[in-house]
């Protein structure tokens, strides 16, 4: 590669996690639920932390958040869960048992902390991420892929479906939050 | 004491609290009690007082008594921590320390000398208390479903005898909805 290739070379698209961050508050979340994530620590979980209109959660193991949604879903309230992919992994059975078995609405708002930029989940390095999706699919569980600031407008639409079908729905953070 | 003996003086306590069951204590509740009321969260050990720290938070004006294990608060012990900084005081804690996995077999539980009113002290639980007479339970129940909480107590409690376990009847999604109705119709 020259100096001019690498001059033109197209940057990886953006995405803001401010963008993410309204489709969130126009999605009526009143809580999120999370254990940090490297890969949307500083672009959502630090607003989201900082943001006087979503109560904010930290717990110590991502399949709390999974008893904790159940709860707040009775009462009427919408709950995020913000993890990351080894989260989603760690609390497989939480998920398949509160999530889909008892068909409660859960939205999965998970990052695919080094996944490459552009590159589709399946196809990436990290053994961990490629089988996210395939996982996904064998339980059923909707998912949409958010890589960049022309993905944000999926996510509104997944979370009222999930709660309009009391279903779980995965949002899959491909790209890095800014 | 005996977890079923202690259940039936709880009973006489219960009026529009919503009880959150787990395995055995789940069990034994079942037995005595039929209520829209009455949650049972099942599927994935452990998660019961996360299911009660959510219905704390969604509807603060009800009390929310969970009926958690010793196998299963093992399997979640960071719970304590979220539910000592998140600290609803709508929140009573029950943990049936009988020792065993009483639901899965009988086999004891890791360390039988786990301690845990230290723990739920250490997270900064409101209100700790660790109960080893029935008597002593009778005389406290009252002020547990009152007082600000989050309040945790421990229940020293023989094993068994196993109550009758139905999971389909646990499991069936009309009881999920039967709670549903009842706090959508403010019972």
């Amino acid at each position: 590669m020259d100096d001019t290739t690498a001059k033109t070379a197209a940057a990886p698209p953006k995405l803001h996690g401010a963008k993410v961050m309204q489709a969130i508050r126009d999605s009526r979340i009143d809580y999120v639920l999370s254990v940090p994530d490297l890969h949307t620590a500083q672009g959502l979980l630090t607003p989201i932390a900082a943001d006087p209109n979503l109560k904010l959660i930290r717990v110590c193991k991502e399949d709390e958040t999974l008893g904790i949604a159940a709860g707040l879903q009775y009462g009427n309230k919408r709950a995020l869960i913000l993890i990351q992919y080894t989260g989603f992994l760690y609390a497989m059975n939480a998920i398949r048992a509160v999530a889909v078995e008892h068909k409660q609405p859960m939205v999965l708002m998970i990052g695919l902390l080094g996944k490459e930029p552009g590159v589709a989940p399946q196809q990436a390095r990290r053994f961990g991420i490629r089988i996210v999706e395939p996982i996904l699919d064998v339980m059923g569980i909707k998912r949409i892929l958010i890589e960049s600031d022309d993905d944000v407008h999926l996510i509104q639409p997944a979370i009222d479906e999930a709660y309009a079908t009391s279903r779980p729905v995965a949002i899959l953070i491909g790209g890095k939050p800014a | 004491m005996n977890r079923l003996a202690v259940l039936e003086i709880l009973k006489r306590h219960i009026t529009n609290e919503i009880v959150v069951g787990t395995y055995s204590s789940g069990f034994d509740w079942a037995s005595i009690s039929e209520r829209p009321l009455d949650y049972y969260a099942v599927g994935a050990m452990g998660l019961g007082s996360s299911h009660g720290l959510g219905l704390a938070l969604a509807r603060p004006e009800r009390k929310i008594v969970v009926l958690d294990g010793d196998g299963g608060l093992l399997m979640n012990l960071g719970t304590l921590v979220t539910i000592g900084k998140v600290a609803p005081k709508n929140l009573l804690h029950f943990v049936f320390q009988n020792n065993v996995y009483e639901a899965n077999g009988g086999h004891p539980i890791p360390n039988r000398e786990v301690d845990f009113p230290a723990i739920a002290r250490g997270a900064n639980i409101r209100n700790v208390a660790r109960v080893s007479d029935i008597a002593d339970f009778e005389k406290n129940i009252a002020s547990w479903m009152t007082i600000d909480g989050p309040t945790f107590v421990c229940l020293d409690v023989e094993q068994g005898p196993p109550g009758r376990k139905d999971w389909t009847d646990m499991y069936k999604p009309a009881r999920r909805a039967a709670l549903r109705e009842a706090l959508a119709s403010g019972a």
